[in-house]
């Protein structure tokens, strides 16, 4: 903290000053830290949010770790989880390195593929909930028994038809994450790639998906991060039913919170929430080694 | 009372803090903030306000409210509509937070025992005689809490009628049920033409409490849930719930409800729109469909709309004529409001609720006022015939019973709804529903 060393590290940045950060980093404390100590807190009080909240311990740790609704919310998170990584990135790269390509008929196939982008949730919800409907939905528009499914209502349909609907949602943003990626490689490599003669595919899996490495780490960060806190879509489908066949992590806390009123046992869920999602956001910097950093550019 | 204020202010600080870290998740979507909420506005010095909500008889309210705010320029209120669901989330964090409205609407039971518990409604049993007096009794006792008045009714009744399609009993040639027997051979029936038998929100929950609780009441009669609401150890054991129950799970075997009742939404009125198109004959709904089905579909409103009440359980230890619902919506006045914006309030309730306008509105609109006396009014509307049955029905009910949901609180309406949801779908049998909600008591 001596006045040497604080001018010596001056020197050697070459950033803004750190006078700069202030403003964002009072708002980060005053919107996400003073929250989230305010739940930490809370998931130790019992508080049906008229009264006073009161100290409980570990009363509300122990009932939602103890309840099998908890358990089994876990354990579809996981589900959910990974079946929306699996359905959505393979089909978000290749999407992506498809619209890459510069030809007029991509163009208006990508704005096509763009267009879930533009929707709000609820109103994705509400349409898919119609459209989906086994009495006046799809199947009655066509005629089709093969539509005619109980889709949302039904507990063993139910949790799939979400994750086919949150990908619907969903991949048209990972596309264009994998899309700029893919023109930020420079043409050198494929022509060098194809003087030595290689064809499409080893392309691909020579020089685009190593290329792709870090658009790959950030698109699977916010897939697996985001369909782990993943709330408003499932909400306005299914609201966590059809029984609790697709009440999820953040559903369940958002159950227990504000239909239950429990709001200790709803923070020890965000709590959980919040430590999974770090977690899990840490290891895949650290395993992929993108917290490094280097520029893959060539020549640079 | 200085006490309670800081203790709300702590309340708030805790709230925001819950609401800033639960909406971080793309939580849905925030209703606009009432501009005049606790006082806030200040100047004048009378401005109140009042939350409501949409669709249904509510543009009633609605209505009385624009006449008051006209006739009472200096002592304006207000209003604000939420949704239904919107309205029922924000307004606990409201109360709770010490930001509600002045007027704050609630469906007694478990509520606004949390409300007066807290100290967060005022008494209002001296002011509010009059009115009280003029209410059907059964319908008015939901808003008194050990003897003191703490909300007063302020719309329309809402039994659980059952509704039907009258063309379909035709196609089908046989008799409206009115025992379990006949219920059972008219699920046969139906089936046989390939019509639903039963419409049912399933993907709603909700509805799924009314067969519950005309089962239970029918089996058991009133005594049985008395029980589970003065939280009587093991007070779900009773054998008339495990028999409800497990008339439930026969009904849905023998496909009452068809096969996709778990698609099928109430907050779109899909269930009444399976009645109207023909493919459900008989929906047990809220006497609030009434008016859904003669905006949706006016011909058939007009022609083939049946009502009748729930059937008979032969043996069952209750009175068939008891029944279940919302003895209506009532409002409470906020303890945080100021002084003068409570006076407001008051003024409003005991003069424009069930006042001759407002009645005439009501009955206009296809609904029924718990105000006594109203027979000759009634008979002379041109939804006499439907009004006056759901007026007799309420009139001389022995017995009736808040909605479950509604009655009981919060932690274990919601746990209610989760196991009923299960027993539904099969997912559980009755003995564990059992030992599930005892778990909650």
């Amino acid at each position: 903290m001596s006045a040497t060393q604080r001018t010596g590290a001056a020197t050697r940045r070459t950033g803004p000053p750190f006078w700069m950060a202030v403003p964002a980093l009072a708002f980060f404390g005053l919107f996400a830290l003073v929250p989230l100590i305010g739940v930490v807190v809370l998931s130790f009080m019992s508080w049906d949010g008229l009264g006073t909240p009161a100290w409980a311990g570990l009363d509300s740790w122990r009932a939602t770790l103890a309840d099998p609704v908890t358990r089994q919310a876990m354990w579809l998170t996981a589900v959910f989880v990974v079946g929306s990584f699996l359905i959505q990135a393979p089909v978000s790269l290749l999407l992506g390195v498809f619209m890459a390509g510069r030809h007029r008929y991509r163009a208006l196939l990508s704005v096509l593929y763009f267009l879930p982008l533009l929707f709000s949730s609820a109103a994705i919800g509400i349409t898919f909930k119609a459209l989906l409907d086994p009495n006046f939905g799809l199947s009655r528009a066509f005629g089709t028994q093969l539509l005619a499914r109980n889709w949302l209502g039904s507990p063993d349909l139910a949790l799939y038809t979400v994750m086919f609907v949150v990908g619907w949602a969903f991949i048209p943003f990972h596309s264009l994450l994998y899309q700029a990626g893919v023109r930020q490689i420079p043409a050198a490599l494929y022509e060098a790639a194809t003087l030595d003669g290689a064809g499409r595919v080893k392309q691909f899996f020579y020089v685009t998906l190593p290329q792709l490495r870090y658009t790959i780490v950030t698109s699977s960060t916010l897939m697996l991060v985001g369909s782990l806190t993943y709330f408003d879509l499932v909400f306005v489908l299914t609201a966590g039913g059809p029984g609790n066949a697709t009440r999820i992590l953040p559903l369940d806390m958002y159950l227990r919170g504000f239909r239950s009123y429990e709001m200790g046992q709803a923070s020890a869920i965000a709590v959980i929430l919040v430590a999974v999602g770090l977690t899990l956001s840490l290891v895949l910097n650290r395993v992929s080694g993108a917290g490094r950093m280097e520029s893959q550019q060539a020549g640079l | 009372m200085r006490q309670t204020r800081r203790r709300a202010a702590g309340a708030t600080a805790i709230a925001m803090a819950m609401t800033v870290a639960l909406a971080g998740c793309g939580g849905g979507t925030q209703p606009g903030e009432s501009p005049a909420t606790g006082g806030g506005s200040g100047a004048g010095g009378g401005a109140a306000s009042a939350w409501i909500l949409t669709g249904g008889g509510w543009p009633v309210t609605a209505e009385s409210f624009a006449r008051w705010n006209k006739e009472n320029p200096d002592q304006q209120i207000s209003v604000e509509e939420f949704e239904n669901d919107a309205y029922k989330e924000k307004i606990r964090t409201s109360v709770g937070s010490g930001q509600a409205p002045t007027l704050i609407m609630n469906w007694t039971g478990g509520t606004l025992a949390s409300y007066v518990k807290n100290d967060q409604v005022v008494d209002i049993t001296d002011q509010t005689k009059d009115l009280v007096d003029r209410v059907m009794p059964s319908v008015a006792q939901n808003g008194q809490i050990d003897g003191a008045t703490y909300a007063v009714p302020m719309n329309d009744v809402q039994p659980v009628i059952l509704f039907y399609n009258k063309e379909l009993f035709d196609q089908a040639d046989i008799e409206v049920p009115t025992t379990w027997d006949e219920t059972l051979k008219a699920v046969d029936a139906f089936k046989a033409e390939g019509i639903i038998p039963f419409s049912l929100a399933g993907a709603s929950v909700w509805p799924e409490l009314m067969w519950i609780q005309y089962l239970t009441d029918r089996i058991g009669g009133p005594e049985v849930f008395q029980a589970v609401l003065d939280g009587e150890p093991d007070a779900w054991s009773d054998p008339a719930v495990t028999e409800a129950l497990t008339k439930i799970q026969e009904l849905v075997d023998a496909g009452a409800f068809g096969d996709a009742y778990g698609s099928v939404d109430a907050g779109a009125s899909a269930d009444a729109a399976l009645v109207h198109t023909g493919r459900a004959a008989m929906l047990l709904q809220g006497s609030w469909l009434y008016a859904t089905f003669h905006n949706d579909a006016p011909e058939f409103a007009q022609s083939s709309l049946g009502f009748t009440t729930f059937p008979e359980i032969e043996g069952g230890a209750g009175d068939p004529a008891n029944i279940v619902g919302n003895p209506a919506n009532f409002w409470s006045i906020s303890s945080a409001a100021d002084e003068s914006a409570q006076k407001t309030a008051l003024a409003y309730v005991n003069e424009y609720v069930y006042d001759d306008t407002q009645i005439k509105a009501m009955l206009d609109a296809g609904s029924v006022p718990p105000v006594a006396g109203l027979e000759d009014q009634i008979g002379q509307s041109e939804d006499a015939e439907y009004l006056s049955f759901a007026y007799g029905m309420v009139n001389d009910a022995p017995h009736f019973q808040l909605s479950w949901d509604q009655a009981l609180p919060a932690d274990q309406a919601q746990e209610l709804l989760t196991n009923l949801s299960q027993i539904f779908l099969g997912q559980i049998e009755p003995q564990e529903f059992v030992d599930n909600m005892n778990a909650t008591l």
